[in-house]
C-alpha cells in the first residue's frame, strides 16, 4: 500500500494511510499521553488526553482515533494542546476520588503519572468525588467507582475481547458509570470473574481483591511461567514478595497464546500455592496410612506395580486417563508411554468423559 | 353575508397539533360534530360539512385557533374553548354572522404577514391524516416527476443550486452532502431523517410531523433516490406521541398509494422507511449518537472522521438530514432551485422556522426568510417585548448558541451572521430576553441543561460542563471570585477546543456570549454582589420604605413565611432574616404606594 507523508512536529513522517496520529507520531519518536487508549482494545477517542492539533482543522484532535492524510500537518506539544491536556486530567481528578496515599494502585496508575507528567499541583476547582459505595461483593474483583476515570477500557475489555459483555456505561453527565445489567454489583450480575476489566483498568478502581494490602506494585518480583490449570498455555507473571505469590497478572505483549488475556481460574485461583493442604512430597500407603517418600522410592512402587499387573494380567489389563491440565506436549507422551511401555492402546483424556 | 343556510360548503379547520390539543382543541372539535348534530343541521349542508383537525397555525400564544370557511369565505377565530362553540354554530354557521368579539386581531395579521411560508405552508390548512390533501396542494408531484425524468445526479444538481443547507444547525449545504455519499460506490446506503429536536423550548420540527408528515415523507424518498438509498429511517423522539402517530399513518398511506416499496410509481427504485423512537437524550440528536442509538448501541457520539457519508449507519454511507430541510425539498422541486435561491441571503438560501418565545408578545412558530433582521422578528412579527419593556437580547441556537445583544437589533439573520456573533442558527430556537433577565442566570440555565445531557463520553464535556456551572452557580450567589470571568472564558475555550461531539464543543457557547456582551453583568455579581436585572435571589434585598409604607397590609398577608411585621396603619419591615426573596410582597404593594423596594 503506498505510504502518506505528514509532518509531526515539524518533521517528516512516512506511515501507511491505515495509520492513526497517535500511532505515526509515536513511531517517529513522539511522545503522546494517553489513557482510554489501550493496543489490544478499539480506540474511542473519548479521553481527550492524547489531542493534538492539525493545521486548519477549527478544534483539536483525539490522536488515537484520527487518521493519518497525506500533506497532514500536527503539533503534539503546543501549548494550545498541553492546556487541553491539562485541563482534562485537572478535571478528571476533581471529578473522583484521587488519594493517592490511600489506595492500591499508587505506583501503577496511568492517571496518576499524567498528574506528574504534566506537572499538576494543584486543582482549580473543589473536588466533588460521587460517593458510590465500594463493590465488595465478591472475593475476586474489588471496585471502586470513585475512581474510576470512565475511560470504558474495562467495558471494551469486557465486550470486545471475552465478549462476556457483562458492563457499560450507564446514567449521563458527571452520573455517568459504569454499570452492570440493572446495575448490580459484580458479584450478582453475570459476571464470570475472568478478570479481564482488571487487567486493564489505568486506576485503583478496579483492583484484585485478595491482593489489597499484600505488596505495593513496586514491591513485586515478576515472574512468567505458564498457567498450569489446562492445556491451553497461557503466559502469566506470578507477583512475589516475600517468597509468597500474592497476585497473577499477564500481559498483553508475552503474545500468544492468550496475550494478557486470562480466565478465573489462572487469574484468581492460586491460593492452592500456599495452602497447608497441598501436597509437596509423594505418599505411600502403608497399612492404611499415608507415610512421606521421595520421588526415586514412589516411582520405583509404580514401576513396580505397573510391571506386576502387566506380566500377570497382560497390557490391557492396565488403562490410562490423562489429564487436561497437562500441556499437549505431556499428552503426547502420555500416550506414547502408554502405547510403547505398557502395549496397550487403553489410553483416554478427561475432557471425553 | 352568506346565509350559511344556502351554503354549499363549510369546513371547520380546528388546530390540532400538540399546542392546539393542549388548549382544548380535541373538546373543541367534539364540540362542533356536537352541535351541529344537535342543531340538526339540514342534510343537504351537513353532506357537505367537514370539520377537519389541522396541524400547528403557528400562534400558539392565541390556542385554540379555529377558521370557519363558509364558501372559501374564512373567519379565523382565537381563544377558542368547547363552551364557546354552540354560540358560533348558531351565529356564524348557521346564522351567517361572524362572532366579531372572538375573532382574531390586527396582531394575528401582522404576525402572518411578515412571513414567508415554505416549509409551513401547508400546515394549519391540511388535515395531516389523509394524504389526499397533501396530493390535493401538489404533494408528491415532484417524486413523481423526479422518478419519470430525472436521473439521481440531475437530483443533486438540483438541490446544490438551490443553495439548500442543513436546518439542523450545522447549514452544512445538503446537496454537496447528498454528493458525497452518492459518489460513495456501495451496495447498501442509508438515509435517516433526525427527527430528534431537543433544544428546551424548540418544536419546529413537532410541528411540521403534526401538521405535514407527507412532506418530509417526500423530501426523504427524494434524497433516498438521489443518493441510491433502499432504506431510510426516522429517528423520532417518543415524547412525541402525535408526530409519531401521524408520521405512521402517513407511511402507511404512502406505502398504500406507492411512493413507497419496491418499484416506486412505475420506476426501478426501491425504497422504505422505519421509524425509529429515541428515549429523550438530546445527545442522540448528534449524528453518530443517533447511529449509535438505532443499531442498538447506547446513545453516544463516536468520533468524526469518518463522517457518516462514508461510514455510517451498520459502518455503510449514511445520509442524516433535518426534518425541516427534507420538507423543503418538495418545494424546491416544484418551484425550482432559482426560485428557491431567490429567497434569502447571500450565502443562507431560503426560509427557516424559528421558535419564537420568551419576553415577546407573539409566542409561536414562525417561518421568515433568511437575512431578515432581528428587529422586523421581534417587533413586526413578534409585536414587541411583553409589558413594552426594554428589550435586551436575543438568545438563538438554544443550549449550543448564544445571546445577541439589543446594540445588534437590525442584524440579518443567517449562517454565517450568529456564527459571527458568537451564536449560531441551530435548530430554531429563538428566546427574547428583556431587561428583567440576568445574562449570568441564563448561561447558567443552559449549562445545567447541557451538563446533565452530556453523555459522560468525553471528559470536556463530562466534567467540564459541570465545573462551569459551578462556578456560574457561586457567582449567581455572590460567591463568584475575582479571577471567575477569566477562568469561565479559559476554561470554556478549551472545552470547545478538545471536546468529543458538537454538544461538548457548543455547550459553552451561552457562557462565552453572555461574557462577551454583558461582562458588565457578571462584574456587578463578582465585584459588587448584585444582580443587575434584580433575578438572582442572594442577591438581592427586599426592604420597605418607611415613607411610602401607608400600613395596608397587604405585603404582610401574602408573605409565605411570615417575615414581615407591622400594625395597621403603621410602617411595616421585612425582618431580613426570615425572608426568602420570594418577592410576593413587592408583586403585592400596591402601585400608589410602591414601597417595596428590591436593590
Amino acid at each position: 500500500m503506498k505510504q502518506v507523508t505528514l509532518t509531526i512536529n515539524g518533521k517528516s513522517v512516512k506511515t501507511s494511510p491505515r495509520s492513526t496520529i497517535l500511532i505515526a507520531a509515536r513511531s517517529a519518536g513522539f511522545r503522546i499521553p494517553t489513557l482510554c487508549y489501550h493496543p489490544r482494545l478499539a480506540s474511542v477517542g473519548s479521553c481527550r488526553v492524547c489531542v493534538v492539533e492539525i493545521q486548519g482543522r477549527g478544534n483539536l484532535a483525539a490522536s488515537c482515533v484520527t487518521p493519518v492524510a497525506d500533506g497532514m500537518v500536527v503539533r503534539t506539544d503546543s501549548e494550545r494542546v498541553v492546556a487541553a491536556r491539562r485541563l482534562v486530567v485537572e478535571l478528571l481528578l476533581a471529578g473522583g476520588e484521587h488519594n493517592c496515599s490511600l489506595c492500591a494502585a499508587s505506583g501503577d496508575c496511568e492517571l496518576q503519572n499524567l498528574a506528574y507528567e504534566l506537572g499538576i499541583e494543584k486543582l482549580d476547582f473543589p473536588v466533588e468525588a460521587p460517593g458510590y459505595p465500594r463493590d465488595t461483593s465478591n472475593a475476586m474483583i474489588e471496585r471502586d467507582l470513585n475512581k474510576c476515570v470512565l475511560c470504558g477500557r474495562c467495558v471494551r475489555a469486557c465486550n470486545e475481547v471475552q465478549v462476556n459483555e457483562v458492563i457499560d456505561i450507564g446514567y449521563r453527565g458527571a452520573r455517568a458509570k459504569i454499570v452492570t445489567a440493572f446495575d448490580r454489583n459484580y458479584g450478582d450480575s453475570d459476571c464470570v470473574f475472568c478478570g479481564e476489566c482488571v487487567s486493564v483498568c489505568p486506576t485503583g478502581a478496579l483492583r484484585e481483591k485478595a491482593a489489597r494490602f499484600k505488596g505495593r506494585p513496586w514491591e513485586f518480583q515478576k515472574t512468567r511461567t505458564t498457567c498450569v490449570y489446562c492445556g491451553t498455555g497461557c503466559q502469566l507473571d506470578v507477583n512475589v514478595r516475600d517468597g509468597r505469590v500474592v497476585k497473577v497478572t499477564s500481559d498483553f505483549r508475552h503474545g500468544p497464546p492468550n496475550y494478557g488475556s486470562l480466565c478465573a481460574k489462572g487469574r484468581f485461583a492460586y491460593d492452592f500455592i500456599h495452602h497447608p493442604d497441598r501436597l509437596t512430597t509423594p505418599l505411600i500407603k502403608e497399612d492404611d496410612e499415608f507415610r512421606e517418600a521421595t520421588w526415586d522410592e514412589a516411582m520405583d512402587l509404580v514401576v513396580l506395580g505397573l510391571s506386576a499387573i502387566r506380566n500377570q494380567e497382560g497390557p490391557d489389563a492396565i488403562g490410562v486417563l490423562a489429564s487436561a491440565r497437562c500441556t499437549n506436549e505431556e499428552n503426547y507422551l502420555l500416550q506414547k508411554f502408554t502405547r510403547a511401555c505398557l502395549g496397550t492402546n487403553n489410553i483416554d483424556h478427561c475432557a471425553r468423559l | 353575508m352568506v346565509n350559511s343556510r344556502m351554503s354549499k360548503e363549510i369546513v371547520i379547520n380546528v388546530c390540532m397539533g400538540t399546542g392546539g390539543i393542549a388548549a382544548g382543541g380535541r373538546d373543541v372539535m367534539d364540540a362542533f360534530i356536537e352541535a351541529f348534530r344537535e342543531r340538526g343541521v339540514d342534510g343537504r349542508v351537513e353532506k357537505h360539512c367537514a370539520v377537519h383537525q389541522v396541524g400547528c397555525r403557528g400562534f400558539c400564544a392565541r390556542d385554540v385557533l379555529v377558521d370557519v370557511s363558509l364558501d372559501g369565505e374564512r373567519t379565523t377565530y382565537q381563544y377558542i374553548q368547547a363552551a364557546m362553540v354552540p354560540r358560533l354554530v348558531e351565529e356564524h354557521v348557521l346564522g351567517g354572522q361572524p362572532v366579531t368579539e372572538w375573532t382574531v386581531g390586527p396582531e394575528y395579521h401582522a404576525f402572518h404577514d411578515r412571513q414567508v411560508k415554505v416549509v409551513l405552508a401547508d400546515c394549519g390548512n391540511i388535515d395531516p391524516d389523509r394524504i389526499e390533501e397533501y396530493e390535493g396542494v401538489g404533494g408528491y408531484t415532484a417524486l413523481r416527476r423526479i422518478l419519470s425524468e430525472m436521473s439521481p445526479g440531475e437530483v443533486i444538481d438540483v438541490v446544490r443550486e438551490s443553495g439548500l443547507r442543513g436546518r439542523g444547525g450545522a447549514g452544512f449545504p445538503t446537496g454537496i452532502k447528498w454528493k458525497i455519499c452518492a459518489d460513495n460506490e456501495s451496495e447498501v446506503k442509508y438515509i435517516i431523517c433526525n427527527a430528534d429536536e431537543g433544544d428546551p423550548g424548540a418544536f419546529m420540527d413537532r410541528s411540521v410531523i403534526e401538521g405535514n408528515p407527507h412532506a418530509v415523507i417526500e423530501g426523504l424518498i427524494i434524497g433516498a433516490y438521489a443518493i441510491g438509498s433502499a432504506h431510510g429511517y426516522v429517528y423520532i423522539r417518543a415524547e412525541y406521541p402525535l408526530a409519531v402517530e401521524r408520521l405512521r399513518r402517513a407511511l402507511d398511506q404512502a406505502r398504500a398509494k406507492g411512493y413507497l416499496g419496491k418499484g416506486i410509481h412505475g420506476s426501478r427504485f426501491d425504497f422504505d422507511i422505519k421509524v425509529k423512537l429515541g428515549a429523550g437524550a438530546f445527545v442522540c440528536g448528534e449524528e453518530t449518537a443517533l447511529i449509535a442509538s438505532i443499531e442498538g448501541e447506547r446513545g453516544m457520539p463516536r468520533s468524526k472522521p469518518p463522517f457518516p457519508v462514508f461510514k455510517g449507519l451498520w459502518g455503510k454511507p449514511t445520509v442524516i438530514n433535518n426534518v425541516e430541510t427534507l420538507a423543503n425539498l418538495p418545494v424546491i422541486f416544484r418551484r425550482g432551485a432559482a426560485w428557491y435561491a431567490s429567497v434569502g441571503s447571500e450565502k443562507s438560501k431560503g426560509t427557516k422556522v424559528f421558535a419564537l418565545t420568551g419576553k415577546i408578545k407573539n409566542t409561536g412558530l414562525i417561518e421568515v426568510p433568511m437575512g431578515i433582521s432581528l428587529k422586523e422578528i421581534i417587533y413586526d412579527i413578534g409585536g414587541g417585548i411583553e409589558k413594552d419593556r426594554a428589550f435586551k437580547a436575543v438568545q438563538t441556537g438554544g443550549p449550543s448558541g448564544g445571546c445577541i445583544p439589543s446594540q445588534h437589533i437590525d442584524l440579518s439573520v443567517d449562517y454565517e451572521n450568529l456564527i459571527r456573533m458568537g451564536s449560531m442558527m441551530g435548530s430554531g430556537g429563538m428566546v427574547v430576553l428583556d431587561e428583567t433577565d440576568c445574562m449570568v442566570n441564563i448561561a447558567k440555565f443552559f449549562l445545567e441543561f447541557t451538563q446533565s445531557e452530556s453523555c459522560g463520553k468525553c471528559t470536556p464535556c463530562r466534567f467540564g460542563t459541570r465545573r462551569l456551572l459551578e462556578i456560574l452557580t457561586r457567582i449567581t450567589r455572590g460567591q463568584g471570585r475575582p479571577d471567575d470571568i477569566e477562568r469561565l472564558e479559559r476554561m470554556a475555550r478549551t472545552i470547545k477546543d478538545s471536546s468529543l461531539c458538537g454538544l461538548g464543543m457548543s455547550a459553552p457557547n451561552p457562557v462565552l456570549s453572555t461574557i462577551r456582551y454583558f461582562r458588565h453583568e457578571y462584574e456587578a455579581h463578582i465585584h459588587e454582589h448584585r444582580c443587575p436585572a434584580g433575578v438572582c435571589r442572594e442577591l438581592i434585598t427586599y426592604t420597605i420604605d418607611p415613607e411610602r409604607c401607608k400600613g395596608c397590609g397587604k405585603c404582610r398577608r401574602h408573605c409565605p413565611v411570615e417575615a414581615i411585621e407591622g400594625q395597621p396603619k403603621a410602617v411595616h419591615v421585612i425582618q431580613q432574616e426570615k425572608c426568602i426573596k420570594c418577592g410576593s410582597c413587592f408583586e403585592v404593594c400596591p402601585e400608589k404606594f410602591s414601597a417595596v423596594l428590591r436593590a
